[in-house]
């Protein structure tokens, strides 16, 4: 990113950003570079996300039904994570309540689904729309508490919100509601998986939420995120609002989580209260915390761990021959080992770490092509 | 976003594909086992999975349930399964979670491509996987959970459910209240879920609306605080007795609470918390006081299976045969006797779809059942009834016993209720 | 006038579990700016440790005070190993650790006690209420022992704040550690004994929080630390004053509206105060530093 602070002076105010970490990557040739480099970001970032839907989606057609739910899963859960870790890495705010804001947009898409007939677009969107007003409440919040008050508040969130569907008929109380999950349309084949559908959607929800951020991101926005980031009183005296971007912050992050909650509830195809735990909001914590605050490609990676760890761990018991005691709780370890050895060991995320090896490996093979290493 | 960022997102889709490609190939399973004619089945096994609550809330007392059935499986394959076949019985820890129960069963019926899934435990879970299972036609049998809502045979054709369910319990529990405390002024504790609701529309079909003085709930996420509002309200509203549809952690609270305020009131309450074994483990923090597992004394329920401590019945002999055989670490107790019932039931259905096995010849078999076996009455099935047991012997607990007595009653959600006057099974005698 | 009686007396005895939690979280605050989100795991693990006494024989004093003693040492461990590392690091990077310490702790204590078993925490006192008059009150022998033991160690650790050497050199060492420094205080050394003694406070609440607990099991703790934290919130995060009153606004809160609106709205009452509450002081009801202009 080109108007990324130096990363000492961000290591200090917010730690673990990771944007202008490492040296910058060996260019293939000046010529090619600078063509890439003329494009306006949006034309770049567009690209991406286009191939990033195109594998995603060419994957998806090579799979399995079980697998495509996986990846339906993951595309989904990266959606939260995204918006996430932009809220906790640009902004430096700290949200316990994403699980939560993520039930808001689950609720929503299924009541829609179960009473309105709308196109599935418009029902998304509406997902989006509903968390994205829960943000904007928890924001103004949000917006008058400094750290820990603000950790009780999104706490408070994370635990309170999933209670309120229990007492409404409506909601389905305990049970939640099931919906019809949205049939493959006929281009897709006639024995097209229910699952494989599920999971364009949720890739290309995802491919456009990474392209909306990271335009966001990188763009006047962006900088104002950074710039109340590491300094409110040096952001206010440059006339930016600091409450009115932490607020827009939340509510941009809030937005994904209410998607991210939309096409959860598309893939499973059920909503209930059980599913949107505390414990929901701190595994969206560790996805960001592995793949580095702040860092949209990290996010991909720690959406992809989120979801399978736990199968990683039954099969890590299972062929060790550990205890079910044991077995049943060694993800629960894991997630919480790596929240510890990611924080002391690498605070960039796991990502980062192999990138910078990475690079490190590259530029020693191929020293005359690179740029000088950075910091 | 620079290129690099953005290469370093395809890097991270690149390494999804490998993460999903992996073992995407095993899938393959699911479409049929060694050239066998159902998915999971072949010529020396059958596999069949499900999912239980091995940690979290719900696990204390339940997570015993699926090691006792295991433990009756491998007796049945030990004597060489069913035709000749032997049975493997997955099952997964859901920990109680809804969002778990999806991806375990999944899992289980695309990856591991398992035959059926049996006795999957809770209502909110499995709710969760009913119309995946549905969708797919994979039996989903013996569900662990007394909601009506198993009983969906025109919607929900693969799914039963087993125990009988909280309305008919409700029924059977109100018309004893109604018989023999007639002009008593009655309470409800009702947990705030299917099992209240369902409790709670069976009771009020036998009791008079003027004898119900009082309804209080509770939500099991709220349990932590105890239940002394709750008991303190019946209290006040002067029921003598007290109707409970909770589970067993919430009735231990119910009572601890009561001994609290010195409220002693007559319990009736619903199969799922009356295994005095759980609630004995529960109860022994107070038993320096007053309060105790002695609090259990008296305490009215009812139950369609067998109790554990009924060392005359020879279902109970043999459920303890087996489990000290196979499944000794665990304690022998109403979960285990549960457990036991839904495996050896389920091998009746195994026996009864025949040799040449499939997943519509199972559900078959459903359609007609009519199994005599540990269940107090026959459990019968019919393709518009997918109750499960549908009667119940009222019993009582007393010091540490679960007692039988009086006539097993039957009946459905509505009509009469009638007593069962046919012939209790014993085991086969090559079993 | 029973009812509201009952309500109350049940919610000064939740109360004060909330008031230990909040105090031990509060402790923490004051020492080193962190908020210890793994307090309730390392109170439900130093409660296993004493329940695995009372299972080895050891009466319940013993396992009591074994409790807090492992208490001491769990809180002195993690700061040593944990957070001293991220101690001057920005505060989410603590946030961060301490949530993975409540996660690891949960998940060693599953492995090694379980998740399934029915079993509970013995209470020395009796459960029944004191009989008043014809009814028994909805306060028993070991809710006394819980006001009692709290009230007790709240006045202790005052008194070791206000009126000792120690105390002043561990306030000294929190509020303005390069002028201890430079008087001698060994503050890292003020700083784990910080942690020590709130953890010791952490394992209070949990024993005491424990026997009516049904069952036990490895997450037990999480409810009682949402509710110590919005009540360490409530009164300001720096009083421990500010923390009692906190815990008994929390506890009466969740009684009455469970009483008197509805039980299955309790969760809900008492997280809309705090958040009411904080919508008009930002920074707690007990804390004099001044609010964030919006």
């Amino acid at each position: 990113m080109a108007t990324t602070p130096a990363a000492p002076e961000s290591a200090r105010t917010t730690g673990p950003v990771t944007d202008a970490d490492g040296p910058p990557p060996s260019a293939p040739s000046g010529r090619a570079r600078s063509a890439w480099e003329r494009l306006p970001v949006v034309a770049r970032t567009a690209i991406f996300a286009l191939a990033f839907a195109v594998i995603g989606i060419l994957i998806a057609n090579g799979i399995s039904r079980y697998r495509d739910f996986q990846l339906a899963e993951i595309a989904a859960y990266l959606v939260a994570v995204a918006g996430l870790t932009v809220l906790t890495g640009l902004n430096g705010q700290i949200s316990l309540g994403h699980g939560a804001l993520m039930a808001v947009g689950a609720y929503c898409a299924a009541v829609l689904l179960l009473h309105a007939h709308l196109p599935l677009v418009v029902v998304l969107l509406l997902s989006a729309l509903a968390g994205g007003v829960a943000g904007v409440l928890v924001g103004a919040v949000a917006a008058r508490l400094r750290g820990p008050y603000l950790a009780g508040a999104t706490l408070a969130l994370a635990v309170g919100l999933p209670e309120i569907p229990k007492n409404y008929k409506y909601f389905g109380r305990d049970e939640g509601l099931t919906i019809n999950p949205p049939l493959p349309p006929g281009w897709l084949g006639t024995n097209a998986p229910i699952e494989r559908w599920g999971a364009y959607i949720c890739i290309i929800g995802a491919a456009v939420t990474l392209f909306l951020l990271a335009n966001l991101s990188r763009g006047r926005v962006g900088r104002n995120f950074r710039a109340v980031r590491d300094d409110e009183i040096a952001a206010s005296l440059a006339g930016i609002s600091v409450p009115r971007t932490q607020i827009l912050a939340f509510t941009v992050s809030a937005a994904c989580a209410g998607l991210a909650g939309g096409l959860l509830a598309l893939v499973t195809p059920t909503v209930g209260p059980g599913g949107f735990s505390l414990a929901l909001s701190i595994q969206l914590l560790v996805a960001i915390v592995i793949g580095g605050m702040g860092n949209l490609p990290g996010a991909v990676l720690g959406s992809i761990v989120l979801v399978y760890l736990p199968s990683w761990a039954t099969s890590i018991s299972n062929g060790v021959g550990l205890s079910k005691q044991i077995g049943a709780n060694l993800a629960l370890a894991i997630f919480g080992g790596m929240l510890i050895v990611v924080m002391l060991a690498f605070p960039g995320g796991i990502a980062a770490a192999v990138r910078r090896t990475w690079w490190a490996l590259t530029s020693r093979r191929r020293p005359a092509t690179t740029i000088p290493a950075g910091p | 976003m620079n290129a690099r960022r953005l290469a370093a997102i395809a890097a991270g889709t690149a390494l999804l594909a490998s993460a999903c490609g992996s073992s995407g190939g095993s899938s393959s399973n699911a479409a049929g086992g060694g050239g066998a004619s159902a998915p999971g089945v072949t010529a020396t096994s059958i596999t069949i999975g499900s999912h239980q609550p091995l940690t979290g809330p719900a696990a204390p007392g339940y997570s015993e349930i699926a090691p006792a059935t295991a433990a009756l499986f491998a007796y049945v394959n030990a004597k060489g399964g069913v035709d000749g076949r032997k049975i493997t019985y997955n099952y997964q820890d859901d920990a109680y979670n809804p969002s778990q129960t999806s991806t375990v069963v999944r899992k289980l019926v695309e990856q591991d491509g398992v035959f059926a899934i049996l006795n999957g435990l809770g209502t909110p879970t499995h709710q969760q996987v009913q119309p995946f299972l549905n969708s797919n036609k994979v039996p989903d049998l013996f569900v662990a959970s007394g909601c009506v809502c198993w009983n969906q045979p025109k919607q929900y054709p693969w799914t039963t459910g087993y125990q009988t369910n909280y309305a008919i319990e409700g029924r059977i529990l109100g018309q004893y209240i109604a018989q023999n405390m007639a002009g008593q002024k009655v309470g409800y504790l009702l947990q705030n879920d299917d099992v209240g609701q369902g409790g709670k529309q069976g009771l009020d079909t036998e009791l008079k609306p003027a004898d119900v003085v009082s309804q209080q709930s509770y939500d099991v996420s709220a349990l932590t605080s105890g239940l002394g509002t709750q008991m303190s309200k019946l209290q006040q509203a002067g029921a003598q007795v007290v109707v409970g549809f909770a589970i067993p952690a919430a009735f231990a609270l119910a009572e601890l609470a009561a001994a609290q305020i010195g409220y002693h009131p007559q319990f009736v309450v619903s199969s799922i918390a009356a295994d005095p074994y759980t609630m004995g483990g529960l109860l022994q923090s107070f038993s320096k006081g007053a309060a105790g597992a002695s609090l259990l004394n008296g305490v009215i329920t009812a139950s369609y299976l067998p109790s554990f401590t009924d060392t005359s019945n020879p279902w109970t002999t043999l459920f303890k045969k087996i489990h000290d055989q196979y499944d000794a670490k665990n304690p022998f107790d109403a979960n285990t006797i549960f457990g036991m019932s839904v495996g050896y039931n389920f091998v009746q259905l195994l026996q009864k779809a025949g040799k040449n096995l499939t997943r519509q010849s199972l559900l078959d078999a459903v359609n007609s059942a009519d199994l005599q076996g540990p269940g107090l009455l026959p459990l019968t099935f019919s393709p518009t009834d997918h109750r499960g047991y549908e009667g119940e012997q009222m019993a009582k607990i007393q010091d540490g016993n679960l007692t039988a007595f009086g006539p097993v009653y039957k009946a459905t959600e509505t009509g009469p209720i009638t007593t069962y006057t046919g012939p209790q099974a014993t085991p086969p005698a090559n079993f | 006038m029973h009812a509201f009686v009952n309500y109350t007396l049940d919610g000064l005895s939740v109360g004060m579990v909330y008031a230990a939690v909040a105090l031990s979280l509060v402790l923490i605050w004051r020492s080193t700016r962190i908020l210890n989100f793994a307090g309730g795991a390392m109170a439900m693990l130093t409660t296993y440790i004493g329940l695995s006494l009372i299972d080895r024989g050891a009466n319940y004093w013993v396992a009591f005070f074994g409790a807090l003693i492992a208490g001491l040492v769990l809180g002195a461990v993690v700061e040593r190993v944990f957070v001293r590392p991220v101690e001057n690091k920005p505060p989410i990077n603590a946030v961060i650790v301490t949530l993975g310490l409540f996660t690891l702790i949960e998940a060693l204590a599953g492995m090694i006690w379980g998740n399934s078993k029915s079993r509970s925490f013995p209470a020395h006192f009796s459960g029944n209420g004191y009989r008043v008059g014809t009814t028994r009150v909805a306060f028993a022998p070991f809710d006394t022992f819980i006001v009692v033991a709290v009230a007790l160690t709240m006045v202790a650790l005052l008194g070791l704040f206000q009126y000792t050497s120690l105390g002043l050199k561990m306030r000294a060492a929190a509020f303005e550690p390069v002028v201890a420094r430079l008087q001698g205080i060994r503050v890292s050394r003020m700083l784990t004994l910080g942690w020590a003694l709130a953890a010791a406070a952490g394992s209070l609440a949990g024993v005491l929080v424990a026997p009516r607990i049904l069952p036990l099991s490895p997450n037990y703790m999480d409810d009682v630390l949402v509710y110590g934290f919005s009540a360490a919130v409530l009164g300001g995060l720096d009083s421990p004053v500010g923390a009692l009153i906190g815990g008994l606004v929390l506890g009466l809160t969740r009684e009455y509206v469970g009483g008197y609106v509805s039980s299955t709205y309790e969760i809900e009452g008492a997280l809309v105060l705090l958040i009411a509450v904080l919508m008009v002081r930002p920074q707690g009801l007990f804390n004099r530093i001044a609010p964030r202009r919006v």
